[in-house]
């Protein structure tokens, strides 16, 4: 990068874009609707223009990636220390499908991809990102070309077509991690050590592509950082035990964004802090995510991004709050496993016991557990078309919780990313009768 | 006729019904028209109708609230009834409807024009669990409408015709407009109408059986709904789920009745 280059990049990511990032935060304040349309709901959280600091700023640098760093793109399950340790600049496709799902623009960027022969039973993420890929269409301004693919089996079987799609598309290596699946409560040593190889492995051809080598001290710390931002995390939605909880789950689900694509910066750390900060002033002063709490529901599954706030909302105006999530909560629950003094295993056991790779009796014990720590009155389990390993098991789930707590608990048919999964007034009914069901 | 106390209007996907009751709520009054796209003239017309026959009619222009009986809105076009004290969903509304009818909790099964539902109910009449048709219209009357009109059968002959034969051909599709294709090739290979007939309540019944199984059948089984007129329906779903089906007196007007005995409840209680 020369002079001229290295100028405009600092002026556009460092000045420019922060600026007018805060000057439409502040005009949002002073004109429009401040967060909800509903009374009931808390305002958003001091810090949410944090989190959109850090996401643009990340976005921005993404303008400029190629031609400062190597890029790398990953799933949202890889052991994404091993690049950042190797100064990678990091895309997550399914965060940028999320941030195209909120934006209300997956559709038809996901169209350009069925368009291509890619049928519409592909996850909505992957759809989203191959529409990004054929048509350049993304509500983030552009996404830099990667230079390498890391792509992890632990959250589905999907990414590693994926990811073969990618590998072809930009003819670029593909390391693949593969994790076998941990059917009880605990993963064998193999294979955990099995996947430290996969690691090692992995390395050199990171390292080759990278044109640099990696030191242990760097990984270490980038290690280190991920343990405390997860940490971190995991205080954040467990403050939720609190009545009334500080911060809904639907809050949570924008706040995630850092923990996702940010891990092993120290600015997530920094973040997170200031965000329990927050979260334990709400508590001191009693301020509960929705006002006069009266019922708190358990959200299972990825967030149906583009009817977010009508959740809340509608939840809200009825005093219902969505206290805790299986999902969020997967970001928090890997805290135990990064065991930094022991070097690349701490990655391995992380990458092994992601919620996705675990049977669905950790699922169902988790949710168990969600319902007496929380105190929480009922369950919805989004179906989600497009997550099927997430999906599967929600039957038999359902009736457990309904029979063993005797809790209310609702099974949505919709899908993450793809409206068109999503019968408003369907779901407006079911979710209507749930919440007489919880009144009576 | 004893004096409305309350009302309770339901407007279907095929028919509209409203239901007045009195202090002790029993149905003294009720119409049930088929359901015209402009809700809210029906509606309108509906009211104006209860004020001919009730000594203390609903006023729209109060909101049915101060002066009027408190008139409660159930079905999915519940939005659109402006007039309404309350808006309840058909789960809880069925739910009350059938106990009252029947004073006993178990599993009901209400099948609707375009909606199929199954609603598990307590000893005490609470809901304890339910379960909806998917985003589709199999499982549904509109199923056996669609499929039965290819074969030129008129709706209230559905069950006779049905019922006349234990020859059965087996309809694969669950989906309206491919089973509809499947009853067209059937015609086409020279298949007689009441084998089809059967095939295709079958499919129906199967698909409601699934629902039923989602929820967990809790006996006594209690079937509503305007399907429920015809006579295979609960001949099949006692076939195949081995319970004995109960149908109350009034099976279209359950929904309704269950939203005015919400109403009922709004009243202030004479001590």
């Amino acid at each position: 990068m020369n002079l001229v280059d290295s100028l405009r990049y600092h002026w556009n990511v460092n000045i420019l874009g922060p600026s007018i990032l805060r000057f439409s935060i502040w005009l949002r304040e002073q004109t429009a609707r401040r967060g909800w349309k509903s009374g009931n709901l808390a305002p958003p959280l001091k810090v949410s223009w944090r989190n959109k600091d850090l996401v643009t700023r990340h976005w921005l640098r993404g303008h400029y990636a190629n031609q400062r760093s190597k890029v790398a793109w990953v799933t949202s399950g890889a052991p994404v220390e091993l690049l950042k340790a190797l100064d990678y600049y990091i895309v997550y496709p399914e965060n940028h499908a999320a941030i195209c799902g909120t934006a209300r623009v997956a559709v038809d960027i996901m169209s350009e991809a069925e368009e291509a022969g890619y049928s519409q039973d592909i996850c909505s993420y992957a759809r989203t990102d191959f529409g990004t890929l054929f048509s350049g269409m993304t509500p983030v301004g552009k996404l830099p070309r990667p230079d390498l693919l890391l792509a992890c089996t632990n959250i589905c079987q999907t990414v590693l077509f994926w990811y073969r799609v990618l590998a072809r598309h930009f003819n670029i290596p593909l390391i693949v991690i593969d994790t076998p699946f941990v059917y009880q409560s605990e993963a064998s040593e193999h294979a955990v050590q099995f996947v430290l190889r996969q690691l090692e492995e992995a390395i050199p051809v990171a390292e080759r592509v990278a044109g640099k080598s990696l030191e242990e001290r760097r990984l270490e710390e980038v290690g280190r950082l991920s343990k405390l931002a997860t940490e971190l995390w995991l205080e954040i939605i467990e403050r939720n035990q609190h009545r009334p909880a500080p911060i809904s789950v639907i809050d949570q689900f924008i706040q995630m964004a850092p923990i996702v694509e940010m891990r092993g910066d120290a600015a997530t750390v920094d973040f997170y802090a200031a965000m329990l900060k927050e979260v334990d002033e709400r508590i001191a002063k009693g301020i509960g995510a929705v006002k006069g709490e009266r019922k708190r529901l358990l959200w299972d599954n990825l967030p149906i991004w583009y009817r977010l706030r009508y959740i809340a909302e509608f939840l809200g105006e009825h005093g219902i709050a969505i206290v805790a999530s299986t999902y969020t909560n997967a970001w928090g629950e890997l805290a135990p496993f990064y065991k930094v003094e022991r070097g690349l295993e701490s990655f391995a056991l992380a990458c092994t016991y992601v919620i996705l790779n675990r049977g669905t009796g950790h699922k169902l014990k988790t949710m168990q557990r969600m319902i007496e720590e929380y105190r929480l009155d009922g369950v919805i389990l989004h179906s989600d078309r497009s997550c099927k390993p997430y999906s599967i098991g929600q039957m038999d789930q359902r009736d457990r919780l309904i029979r063993e707590h005797e809790k209310p608990a609702l099974l949505l048919e919709a899908d993450h990313n793809d409206f068109r999964c999503f019968a408003e007034e369907q779901v407006a009914n079911r979710l209507a009768a749930f919440v007489e069901m919880l009144e009576r | 006729m004893a004096e409305v106390c309350a009302l309770g209007i339901d407007v279907g996907s095929t028919t509209a019904k409203i239901v007045g009751i009195d202090d002790k709520g029993h149905i003294v009054w009720h119409l049930l028209e088929q359901a015209d796209p402009q809700v809210g003239k029906q509606v309108e017309r509906f009211l104006e109708l209860a004020r001919e026959v009730t000594t203390t009619p609903s006023d729209p222009k109060d909101g049915g609230q101060k002066n009027g009986v408190p008139l409660i809105a159930t079905g999915y076009g519940r939005k659109l009834v402006l007039q309404a004290t309350r808006k309840v969903t058909e789960i809880t509304c069925h739910a009350r409807g059938i106990y009252r009818e029947l004073g006993h909790g178990g599993t009901l099964v209400d099948i609707g024009g375009q909606d199929s539902k199954v609603i598990g109910i307590s000893p005490k009449g609470e809901v304890i669990d339910f379960s909806m048709n998917d985003k589709c219209a199999a499982g549904t009357g509109r199923f056996l409408e669609n499929t039965a009109s290819r074969l030129g059968v008129a709706l209230d002959r559905l069950g006779e015709v049905t019922l006349s034969t234990e020859e059965e051909v087996p309809i694969s599709s669950t989906c309206t407009v491919f089973a509809e294709s499947e009853v067209i090739s059937l015609i086409a290979h020279g298949v007689a109408t009441e084998p089809i007939l059967r095939g295709l309540h079958r499919s129906l019944v199967k698909r409601v059986v699934a629902m039923i199984r989602s929820v967990g059948l809790r006996p006594p089984l209690m079937l509503s709904g305007g399907v429920v007129l015809n006579p295979a329906i609960p001949y099949l779903l006692q076939e195949e789920t081995g319970e004995q089906v109960i149908i109350p007196h009034h099976p279209q007007l359950i929904g309704a009745l269950g939203a005015a005995l919400i109403g009922l409840d709004l009243l202030p209680k004479e001590i």
